[in-house]
């Protein structure tokens, strides 16, 4: 039951999932560009990662581009599906990223491509994941940001006021990049890193986009989804107010897809850290060759 | 000729019970990893180890007393 606090329903997110693998080919080109785009923030990066996992590995493209860096020794395949986890190479495990079962500090890289914008507890499974890490160890991971398919969530909520008088939510919300640092440094991360990329994909119709969503394992899983089935009115109105506003010249009609890319280091002493206050040992006058001036009353004089 | 599949020793050392992150017995024999705190067997499909409670099976009192 929906009690207002758990936003996606977990077990409805993995049949989608499973229903997903035989599928999952024809509509991969998201988790390919996720996975190139991880695979380049990996590969210039100056040490090699004996033990990495990849968290919610889908069909193994993010750990094939991992692997190919040349940069992991043992790779280990995290799959929520039993499904999806039977096509990946081994070693690999099932599991469910808000409850991961790994030991303290004991690996060196944690991935995750795609994955991570259908957990519950975003911060809840951080804490796991940087616990997870060794010192110095590294997590890397691409989600799907608050943009994604604003142009469906919109056109949604456009047919369902004007036909059935109010809305329920049909495209699932997403984590704004503006919260994803913060969402990082409260998990524990040293040296936090965020960037965005949008990619904009062009489909024949709007029906093409919903049969991709649904082909990667991502049809609607909110726990407060309407549970009858979408009025074919409604989905009809959506539609047409879909190709209305996102139509380009040549006919085909965009879809918003935003990957934020998430960086963090599990704290270690030979980090860079910021000096404490007033540890400075020299002054910023004599290294700058002037000579230090008051810039008036100093507080509480 | 036998049909087991061994699991990766590395994945192995690394593996703790998800509810309680505390550790797992191997049974190569039932192919199960006993988490004696959450009073759970977790099974292993295909060499693969399913790390969900909704899958594991609950271990009865005999079961508890008579693993070490």
């Amino acid at each position: 039951m929906p009690d207002g606090l758990t936003l996606f329903d977990r077990p409805a997110l993995k049949r989608h999932r499973a229903r997903a693998a035989a599928t999952l080919g024809e509509a991969g080109f998201l988790l390919a560009e996720a996975a190139d785009g991880l695979a380049g923030r990996l590969a210039p990066i100056l040490r090699a990662f004996p033990l990495a996992l990849d968290l919610g590995a889908h069909d193994g493209q993010l750990g094939r581009a991992a692997l190919a860096t040349g940069k992991i020794g043992t790779l280990i395949s995290a799959e929520t599906s039993p499904a999806l986890a039977r096509a990946l190479p081994a070693p690999r495990v099932v599991l469910d990223e808000e409850m991961l079962p790994i030991r303290e500090q004991s690996l060196d890289l944690v991935l995750s491509g795609l994955s991570l914008q259908w957990v519950n507890d975003l911060p809840g499974a951080l804490i796991q994941i940087c616990r997870a890490l060794k010192p110095d160890g590294l997590f890397l991971a691409a989600i799907v940001g608050g943009e994604t398919l604003k142009e469906l969530r919109d056109a949604f909520i456009a047919a369902e006021t004007e036909i059935v008088g109010g809305i329920s939510p049909r495209v699932a919300p997403f984590v704004e990049i503006r919260d994803a640092g913060a969402l990082l440094q409260r998990a524990g991360f040293a040296l936090p890193v965020v960037d965005a990329d949008t990619l904009t994909v062009r489909y024949r119709d709007p029906f093409a986009l919903l049969r991709d969503l649904k082909n990667m394992g991502w049809s609607n899983a909110l726990a407060e989804r309407s549970r009858s089935p979408l009025r074919r009115d409604v989905l009809m109105r959506a539609m047409h107010v879909y190709a209305e506003r996102n139509t380009d010249p040549d006919g085909r009609m965009r879809a918003t897809f935003e990957f934020i890319y998430l960086s963090g280091w599990a704290p270690d002493e030979s980090q860079q850290k910021p000096l404490k206050p007033g540890s400075a040992r020299s002054r910023l006058a004599d290294a700058l060759g002037t000579s230090e001036r008051s810039a008036g009353e100093r507080a509480g004089d | 000729m036998t049909t087991r599949t061994s699991i990766d020793p590395k994945l192995l050392e690394i593996l703790v019970c998800p509810l309680t992150k505390t550790v797992l017995q191997y049974d190569a024999e039932r192919q199960e990893l006993i988490s004696r705190a959450a009073r759970l067997a977790y099974p292993i499909r295909d060499g693969i180890p399913i790390m969900l409670p909704e899958e594991a099976r609950p271990l009865d009192e005999d079961e508890l007393k008579r693993k070490p």
